[in-house]
């Protein structure tokens, strides 16, 4: 079952006179609890093309449908609420909130975005810190943890909500190749205890091997769509 | 909501040292504008009790037309005696009103027999005035020996201004001539005994004297026991607008009927125009009558300009501290913006902070401005203002005007914060993600 379907997809910036094209008309479906990787160079548009599912931006044309709901077409405060309520993310830089604690960094979206009752808060919370192994660093800051902690939580906070999709744009970037590994297995772990589908994007071919389907794209189009890639992890 | 303040809190707590300047520049404003209110107030109380307290009482009832016409004291707009009964009736009947004094007001020539000067006479009850005008017997820097705790005047008596005393080398004891123009332009003279020399309220040019009223009229001819005006004290000055109102209502059914202006004479404008309705009598106020209410509205003003100079600073430091604040956090907006946290829960964030900051700044200032003032009552420091030698300084500011700047503050700090905070709940989360 199709949880995300691109038909005929395209973003086009306007620089000054200049018109540039980022995305060119891509077509691609991923199903439900699937864990896809869009790999490529930069500037190939992978990251407009998470930032467009993830309903952070608009299409310039084409239709994008993601869990049932044509995103295209969301005002600025439906895209909020929809990503609120079905979409977690995971950033590069991490962006933890820095004042705040780990424990209180997941607990974020549950507060801000959705209002969940504190009981329910807390059971939910101490789960995926669980799960994410960070159980024992629930009080501290973000400068206290490692980079890989750092993203743990971040995958935490992303699945709080009870996400439905989870995107994480070049979540190992800023990571060692060990850590970086430790985190996708997370992010799988994560997948398969919660069924959440997990889209990200990467230009390490080490760290796409892990995906179990990936969409090359180059200077905006899809060149390799979805093969099975060969883990090259050792 | 409880959320927000938490965070909104850790975020002002993240950038201490501009947090703690921001609100240290609003408790200094608060300080200021507080202690300004306070001391001001102070001086006012002070000052308008002088005048109140030792020359006019807080309100005087005129015949319609007088006050217009009060330079030249004009006796063909005195209250007749029906009028005058009838005044003396509502004055009594009045709660608000503590006492009362009715005055027989006249120009004279001041002679010691060698020189002459102009005086400006008040023919007084000696038992009502100082009932009236509390201070007026503090006033006396010299006095005859049986002036302490006994009567203010006895008829035969004059309490000459200082700079008369002063300019014609008369003394306690001296004999003096009053001589005044009477109602039907005839002249009278009388001597009279000086029994007090007083300090002038209004100011070192001041030449008011009293004697006793029946000399008053006597000098004056009279017939009948005419009153130049009433001089009233409340019980509570601070009332003074619901005791005004109350007595031109009560007074407004007293015509002019009890002894109408015969003819213009002593520069009489009997068709001046007056409080009071279309009553033959009109009501004045303390500050009707005083020079010192210019001052008064002089000092109101300098608290606006203050009060604008402190929302000023409050509006211009928030705004630039939650600017940068909006600035360096662009990506934590990304980040916010991007997991779902709706525009208005971002914009409550920002608001949040600026309003913490205002509190904060406003609690700390008031608690000091608090303290100060209570110190400055318990040290009690005195200065020379005009004749007062040493006028006692006892600040004190109200709930309301305390309320009132906390509460504009507070509204400004919020004010300010909404343009950033707007900014930041309007933040593109693509553009902030991306900001470096």
């Amino acid at each position: 079952m199709a949880l995300i379907r691109s038909e005929g997809l395209v973003k086009t910036y306007r620089a000054g006179e200049m018109d540039i094209p980022a995305i060119r008309g891509v077509d691609f479906t991923i199903d439900a609890k699937s864990f896809v990787a869009f790999v490529g160079p930069s500037g190939s548009g992978k990251s407009t093309l998470l930032n467009m599912i993830g309903c952070l931006d608009h299409p310039t044309s084409g239709k994008l449908t993601v869990i049932d709901t044509d995103v295209s077409t969301l005002d600025r405060r439906a895209a909020a609420e929809f990503r609120g309520r079905h979409i977690g993310f995971v950033f590069q830089d991490f962006n933890l909130i820095p004042v705040l604690t780990v424990y209180e960094n997941i607990e974020y979206p549950l507060i801000m975005v959705q209002n969940w009752p504190e009981q329910k808060r807390r059971k939910q919370i101490v789960r995926l810190l669980e799960a994410v192994g960070m159980a024992g660093q629930a009080n501290k800051r973000p400068d206290q943890i490692s980079g890989g902690q750092k993203q743990r939580v971040a995958v935490a906070r992303a699945l709080a909500t009870d996400a439905k999709l989870v995107l994480a744009d070049e979540p190992t970037a800023n990571l060692d190749h060990d850590t970086a590994y430790r985190v996708i297995e997370l992010m799988k772990k994560m997948r398969d205890e919660l069924n959440t589908t997990f889209v990200f994007s990467t230009h390490d071919p080490k760290i796409m091997a892990e995906a179990e389907g990936v969409f090359t794209l180059e200077d905006g189009r899809i060149h390799q769509p979805s093969p099975k890639p060969v883990a090259v992890h050792a | 909501m409880l959320n927000v303040l938490k965070i909104a809190a850790r975020n002002l707590a993240r950038f201490g040292r501009r947090t703690f300047l921001t609100a240290a520049l609003i408790t200094v404003g608060i300080v200021a504008v507080l202690l300004f209110v306070a001391t001001t107030g102070s001086f006012k109380t002070i000052m308008v009790g002088q005048f109140t307290d030792a020359l006019l009482g807080h309100l005087e009832v005129h015949r319609r037309g007088y006050v217009a016409s009060i330079d030249s004291l004009p006796l063909n707009l005195n209250m007749q005696p029906a009028m005058v009964e009838k005044v003396e009736q509502v004055l009594k009947k009045m709660d608000a009103v503590e006492a009362y004094s009715p005055r027989v007001k006249l120009g004279a020539m001041f002679s010691n027999f060698t020189e002459t000067t102009s005086i400006r006479m008040s023919g007084v009850d000696p038992a009502k005035e100082p009932a009236t005008t509390p201070l007026l017997p503090g006033r006396l820097i010299e006095a005859g020996g049986d002036k302490q705790g006994g009567a203010l005047l006895k008829p035969g008596e004059i309490l000459i201004p200082e700079l008369i005393a002063r300019g014609l080398k008369v003394k306690v004891g001296d004999t003096v001539v009053l001589v005044a123009t009477n109602r039907d332009g005839s002249v009278n003279g009388k001597t009279f005994t000086v029994s007090g020399v007083l300090r002038s309220v209004s100011g070192p040019s001041g030449k008011d004297g009293y004697i006793y009223i029946d000399d008053a009229r006597a000098l004056l001819r009279m017939k009948e026991a005419e009153v130049s005006e009433f001089a009233i004290r409340l019980k509570n000055p601070a009332k003074l607008d619901q005791a005004y109102a109350q007595l031109s209502q009560e007074l407004s059914g007293i015509s002019g009927g009890g002894g109408s202006p015969d003819k213009a004479g002593m520069g009489g404008n009997a068709g001046a125009a007056g409080k009071g309705g279309g009553s033959g009598l009109e009501v004045h106020t303390w500050a009707d009558l005083s020079p010192f209410s210019s001052i008064v509205r002089m000092i109101d003003l300098l608290a606006i300009f203050i009060k604008v100079m402190l929302v000023s600073i409050v509006l211009i430091s928030i705004m630039n501290v939650m600017m940068m604040a909006v600035y360096e956090r662009i990506r934590e907006i990304g980040t916010i913006s991007a997991i779902g946290t709706p525009p208005r829960r971002i914009l409550a964030l920002f608001l949040t902070e600026g309003l913490l900051l205002g509190v904060g700044g406003t609690a700390l200032g008031t608690a000091i401005s608090l303290v100060v003032i209570y110190a400055l009552n318990i040290w009690r420091p005195a200065f020379k203002f005009g004749m007062q030698q040493a006028v006692v300084l006892s600040p004190s500011v109200s709930a309301v005007d305390v309320g009132t700047i906390a509460a504009m503050v507070i509204a400004m700090s919020v004010l300010a914060s909404l343009q950033p905070a707007w900014k930041a709940s309007r933040m593109d989360p693509v553009t902030a993600l991306g900001h470096v």
